[in-house]
């Protein structure tokens, strides 16, 4: 067999499809007939040197698809798999996979290396292979270069693979002490070296320990400095990226090194390759990002405490770091505004720069503001173009009492600019900084208004003016303009300044739609992005308009699905996707009053026809933004959306079957609540369906874990809806919403991401019985929940010593207690007074300073009063 | 084991509206959803007949409240039968009169006294003036009379009573008073409270009712003097447990309003539309000015007068459900003085009176003397002739209420503070 198996790995990468396919059956063929034998052949067949470098290449990556997967319970079914092997086959494939790390083929060592990291990430959080790390670092020091470059790129996988709990703190030193030896300068070898630096950057998270020791630290500290100095590009940029890594780390730990780092990095940024240099401002980036994080956590006042207290190293390297980023923004790329994908050093500067001002506000201004002056009027675009990008970077974060009057000045400066600069790079950045002006500097909020009345109808006209320019200007242009309408999206339906000019501004935006070259720099998207929140803030006056837009849209629709019948692509698809999401903003705002909506009605069935037809294409995103503009649409038509369900719930429920997008599922999800809500008992004849899909969906382990929560509120809504007759589904839910309960009634020990997670998940929960409970209200039927009455208390009284719910839950929490009161009455009185959540909490509750919490408790007061009087 | 991409997207922020799209329509389902549950928790058991059997005139023809009855609404078209009060306060003119007319709980005249009056009952001055029902929703606030007819319509401090920017909870959750507007001070009076901040208190128990009124009224500052978004000052009555002193505090405590006799609650009724035997009024000179009817120049008449409704086969009846009948019309004198079913008639009571049997009318000496005021909605009420009758001849005294409370009970001499721990 073994000598087969060359062969058949060789044919599975033959030209020749037929025998391609032939040996790809085979493998599949022996794998499914002896899996052990299979594995080891494939061990075997990666350790011997005699076999061609093609077949061992690919022994290899089957045998790591055979131990690792993507997707969660696949890779669940296979871990459980190699578990369940014999241990003795599995001892002898595990030695050879060690061997192979001799080997003198590169391409063996390399894939080897990562095979055994997947192994041992199923076997050391079980306790198996503990020789493992032993047996790797054992002769570490007198094996040849390449067998240690071999072995440190296994110990960086091992790292990146298994969490630190499952490797002790006697293996992590050795790992640690093998690793920082091989970056030290006495390492000769420079492959040997740049493998210990990479393993150092996955071990990182596991030297808690040894960062916490400070004569430990210092030698890392001091062994990853030096190793920035580097002759090896390649070694330099890994140590950066070393030090990145620490930043964000190891934050509270840097306050040593940091004058130290400050000279590095400045010297990096001045004078290295580029690809060092950004690894150089991004170390700064990142302690920004900390600091941001914290100073947040303090929330501006110093007596809140925060786990990690703020150093202020932004702060204070201040007068040294500013300077240093101004001069990167002079070194940009001619081409960088056409290429989406472009990064280099005056755009990670200017990034920096921004993230600067963040962290110290106002601080910032008075050392940017030169550097502006000096060159917004230079000959050279690089000049001008860095100056106002030096602005635009530092215009959020300060104070808008610090920024108003500068910006003021600078806004006509910017409007000329945006019209008559000879440069497009300057254009760009002009317009770009024009929109964040209006983002962060714009608003109904703001004591002083930047845009009034007077200069409004010049920046609107320069804006539509510079729609017209190259793709990215005019791109740069609809996104000032979508940060100019939204500053009046609070304003409700008073007159705005722009209400002038709103005709003007569509038509405008449905212009750039239409440019030939809208595919490009995504200015088509950015148009349509711009016109739905012109759509947002629209007002009692410019509705009319609005209402004539939606029959624009929705030709535009009807083109593309027209065009679908002759050729489909990606672009089509996308285009529809953006033409139902501006749809489905247009329905929002002309369904939320009733005048507008009475207008708007009139192109319901079309409408409702259209987004029908979307569904036939194949795009997720499409269906996505369909099944949301429906669900708006649901809404604004209440109990006559009902001549649609016949013809829309085929659609609903492979929208309920979609595993694979989970989103469209979860919006699939919330649209069954509006057609519920819009609905109300006309939804019975579709229920059978719809629960048994939602009880397929909570069911299934492939599901996305984010739609269960919502698919528990949908049962309230339907239970809401249908009332009694939810009779029929209470013995499927209740028992999967009990035991649901159950698991999310503790939390302990969990992450912040769980306990949130936890949370939502209670809520949904929750929002079921609520839904029941009221729904059953004043039915003759109300008995049939009696016997989950003291279940749904006891998860009350549960959550409610836990003392983890965040404030949704708890308004739900007591709103519950209400409902349950409200429809079972005195049969239930015995029962509500024995819990804990009828006095304590509902005390708590009473007294909450939280609106929404206290109005609950206030209706559960009420109705539990009522059910225990009688 | 490559280290993240540090590109970040600074310069080209992805807006993603799309992203802002699917947070709004997940804000608009929870508001929605909120919404429905709001419904259903607080209207389902609001939901109040249109179709009251009874129309009911039960309080005096007192000077004060004459007018109240000059509107007559037969114009009103036929409204819906079943309504919640939220659909109700869209009603517009003529269908709001009606509905309106026939939410407010009316007492029955105290013709004998309760068992269990010190424990079972509050006692309470009735404040003269013009009964009605105020309505605080969607920044306005309306005052109706009886009959439906709008008294005032004006800011107030009650929920959502105002246009004010500050105001929380959703605009649209409307709080029901009912009260007597007093002339001399220009103040409403709260005597009970049907709903409030969407909640409704129909049933409950005249006991949360009163300890919820007392609780959250004075929250709001309706209590305050008027001011710019507040045009009428509301008021507490002083409630008191039914004993010797409360009944005596009721009786003849000072109160800021002139009173018009006693209401006595039972403390375990529901607000309950239309006449209750569970609500009881009782008067005397020195509690009300109007003790006895007048007729319409405001005399009080020789001989009592009632108004009885003209039924099938000549019966004369009282506004009851189910009606009480006072005698019966011939044929002949119905077609002579063209009368006809359904018609209101007046009546003085001649010098034989009513004879009672076990509680029961026996025999009535009615002296026709013509039909009833057309703005009269309805004929009199039992209790309400009885009381007359009695007052007229052997009247229920305020002793004789001190000395029910007190051969009841003289435990609790106290004015008990009306307070539930829920």
């Amino acid at each position: 067999m073994a000598m087969e198996v060359t062969q058949i790995l060789l044919n599975a990468q033959a030209v020749d499809g037929a025998l391609r396919k032939q040996a790809e059956e085979n493998l599949k063929q022996f794998q499914e007939q002896n899996l052990p034998s299979f594995l080891y052949s494939l061990a075997g067949e990666l350790a011997n040197d005699e076999k061609p470098a093609e077949s061992r290449k690919l022994a290899g990556l089957i045998l790591k698809n055979a131990l690792d997967a993507k997707e969660q319970h696949r890779k669940i079914e296979l871990v459980q798999r190699w578990l369940s092997l014999d241990p003795t086959l599995k001892a002898q494939i595990k030695a050879l996979l060690l061997r192979t790390l001799s080997s003198p083929s590169v391409d063996a060592r390399s894939t080897v290396s990562q095979v055994i990291a997947k192994v041992a990430g199923i076997e050391l959080p079980h306790k198996q292979w503990p020789e493992l790390i032993g047996s790797l670092l054992s002769n570490v020091h007198q094996l040849p270069a390449p067998t240690r470059q071999a072995t440190l790129e296994t110990l960086g996988y091992i790292c990146e693979e298994v969490s630190p709990d499952v490797v002790d703190q006697d293996h992590v030193n050795k790992i640690l002490t093998a690793v920082v030896q091989g970056m030290n300068s006495t390492e000769e070898n420079n492959d040997v070296r740049l493998a210990a630096v990479r393993a150092l950057y996955n071990a990182l998270g596991f030297a808690q320990a040894n960062f916490s020791n400070d004569m430990e630290r210092d030698y890392i500290m001091r062994i990853v400095c030096e190793t920035t100095l580097s002759p090896d590009v390649k070694i330099r940029r890994a140590a950066f990226e070393c030090l990145v890594a620490i930043s964000s780390t190891y934050y509270e730990k840097l306050a040593p090194y940091i004058q130290d780092i400050f000279n590095i990095t400045a010297k990096a940024v001045k004078e290295d390759e580029e690809q060092v240099a950004l690894q150089a401002i991004e170390f700064w980036s990142s302690i920004c990002d900390e600091e941001i994080d914290i100073l947040e956590e303090y929330g501006g006042d110093f007596s809140a405490d925060s786990d990690i207290p703020c150093f202020y190293f932004i702060k204070q390297a201040l007068s040294f770091l500013v300077p240093m980023l101004l001069e990167t923004l002079l070194k940009q790329d001619e081409d960088q505004d056409q290429d989406e994908g472009a990064w280099n050093i005056a755009m990670a500067g200017g990034t920096c720069l921004g993230l600067v001002a963040r962290t110290v506000g106002d601080d910032i201004v008075p050392l940017v503001m030169p550097f502006i002056q000096e060159n917004i009027s230079k000959p050279d675009w690089r000049q001008r173009e860095a100056a106002t990008y030096a602005f635009g970077s530092i215009l959020e974060g300060p104070s808008p009492e610090k920024l108003e009057p500068l910006v003021t000045m600078a806004l006509n400066f910017m409007l000329t600019a945006l019209m008559k600069d000879p440069s497009n790079h300057v254009k760009d950045t002009t317009a770009w900084t024009l929109g964040r002006m209006f983002e962060f500097l714009h608003g109904t909020a703001l004591d002083t208004p930047i845009i009034t009345p007077a200069n409004c109808q010049q920046i609107v006209t320069v804006l539509i003016q510079s729609m017209k320019d190259v793709p990215n200007v005019a791109e740069k242009a609809c996104g000032a303009l979508y940060f100019l309408a939204q500053g009046y999206e609070d304003a409700g339906s008073a007159s705005s300044p722009l209400t002038p000019y709103f005709q003007d501004i569509v038509q405008a935006l449905l212009t750039v739609t239409h440019r030939e070259d809208a595919v490009e720099s995504r200015l088509r998207t950015a148009a349509y992005e711009a016109l739905n929140e012109v759509v947002r803030c629209s007002n009692d006056e410019t509705a009319p308009m609005v209402v004539q837009l939606a029959p624009l849209i929705m030709l535009e629709l009807h083109n593309t699905l027209e065009n679908q019948k002759v050729s489909s692509d990606e672009r089509q698809n996308e285009l529809q996707g953006l033409l139902c999401g501006c749809l489905q903003v247009i329905i929002q705002k002309l369904g939320s009053s009733e005048p507008t909506k009475y207008h708007f009605m009139q192109y319901a069935d079309q409408i409702m026809a259209l987004f029908l037809k979307v569904f036939a294409s194949r795009s997720a995103t499409a269906h996505e933004e369909a099944m949301l503009a429906i669900g708006a649409l649901a809404y604004a038509t209440g109990p006559d959306f009902a001549k649609y369900m016949t013809e829309f719930y085929k659609y609903l429920e492979m929208g309920l079957q979609n595993f694979e997008d989970y989103q469209v599922c979860a919006i699939t999800v919330g649209v069954v609540g509006d057609v519920c809500r819009a609905l109300e008992e006309k939804i019975l004849p579709y229920c059978d369906g719809i629960m048994t899909q939602l009880l397929k969906d909570l069911s299934s382990n492939q599901l996305h874990r984010s739609v269960k929560p919502p698919i528990f509120s949908c049962f309230g809504d339907i239970a809401l809806a249908i009332g009694e007759n939810f009779e029929k589904y209470l013995l499927y839910a209740m028992p999967m919403l009990q035991s649901a309960a159950e698991l999310s009634a503790h939390t302990s020990g969990a992450d912040d991401d769980m306990t949130e997670y936890t949370n939502s998940l209670r809520n949904g929960i929750l929002e079921a019985y609520s839904g029941i409970f009221q729904g059953f209200k004043g039915s003759p039927k109300t008995q049939l929940l009696m016997p989950y009455a003291p279940h749904v208390l006891q998860f009350l009284d549960s959550l409610y010593m836990e003392k983890d719910m965040d404030d949704v839950v708890t308004k739900t929490a007591i709103g519950v207690l209400g409902d349950l009161a409200d429809t079972l009455g005195s049969s239930a009185g015995p029962l509500i007074q024995q819990s804990v959540s009828s006095k304590d909490f509902l005390k708590e509750c009473l007294s909450s300073d939280d609106h929404l919490i206290k109005e609950s408790a206030e209706w559960a007061k009420l109705a539990i009063s009522r059910a225990i009087s009688f | 084991m490559a280290p993240h991409d540090l590109r970040r997207p600074f310069k080209r922020p992805l807006i993603s509206d799309q992203e802002k799209r699917r947070q709004q329509s997940l804000l608009r389902q929870a508001q929605n959803r909120r919404d429905a549950q709001n419904h259903a928790r607080f209207l389902a058991s609001t939901a109040l007949s249109l179709e009251q059997p009874h129309e009911l005139e039960p309080e005096p023809v007192s000077a004060p409240e004459l007018h109240d009855e000059l509107i007559p609404d037969s114009e009103a078209p036929e409204s819906p039968k079943e309504l919640d009060v939220v659909e109700a306060s869209k009603l517009k003119g003529a269908e709001a009169r009606k509905w309106f007319a026939k939410q407010l709980m009316h007492p029955e005249w105290m013709i004998d006294i309760p068992e269990n009056l010190s424990q079972d009952w509050f006692v309470f001055a009735r404040p003269s003036g013009k009964r009605c029902f105020v309505v605080s929703c969607n920044g306005t606030t309306i005052s109706r009379l009886r009959n439906g007819s709008i008294l005032h319509r004006f800011p107030s401090e009650l929920p959502n009573g105002a246009r004010r920017k500050d105001s929380s909870g959703p605009a649209q959750s409307y709080s029901i008073l009912d009260c007597i507007f007093h002339e001399v001070d220009q103040t409403y009076y709260v005597i009970d409270m049907v709903c409030w901040r969407g909640y409704s208190l129909y049933d409950c128990a005249a006991e949360f009712r009163f300890f919820w009124l007392n609780s959250k009224l004075a929250e709001t500052g309706a209590c305050e003097p008027p001011s710019h978004y507040h045009k009428y000052r509301f008021s507490l009555v002083p409630v008191y447990c039914c004993d010797q002193s409360g009944l005596c505090a009721a009786y003849t405590g000072s109160v800021p309003y002139v009173k018009d006799g006693l209401l006595f609650y039972n403390k375990h009724a529901h607000y309950q539309t239309g006449i209750t035997p569970l609500a009881l009024v009782w008067k005397d000179e020195n509690c009300s000015q109007y003790v006895m009817d007048t007729d319409s120049k405001g005399q009080v008449p020789n001989h009592q007068q009632v108004v009885l409704e003209l039924q099938e086969g000549g019966k004369l009846c009282t506004s009851d459900d189910p009606p009480v009948v006072f005698g019966c019309l011939d044929g002949g004198f119905m077609h002579e003085s063209e009368l006809h079913s359904g018609c209101l008639v007046r009546f003085a009571i001649g010098e034989g009176g009513l004879v009672l049997v076990d509680g029961k009318l026996e025999k009535a000496d009615l002296n026709y003397l013509g039909k009833a005021n057309r703005a009269r909605a309805s004929a009199d009420s039992f209790s309400k002739v009885m009381f007359q009758y009695s007052v007229r001849h052997s009247p229920l005294r305020i002793d004789d209420l001190l000395g029910s409370v007190n051969s009841a009970a003289d435990e609790s001499n106290k004015v008990c503070d009306i307070e539930m721990d829920g």
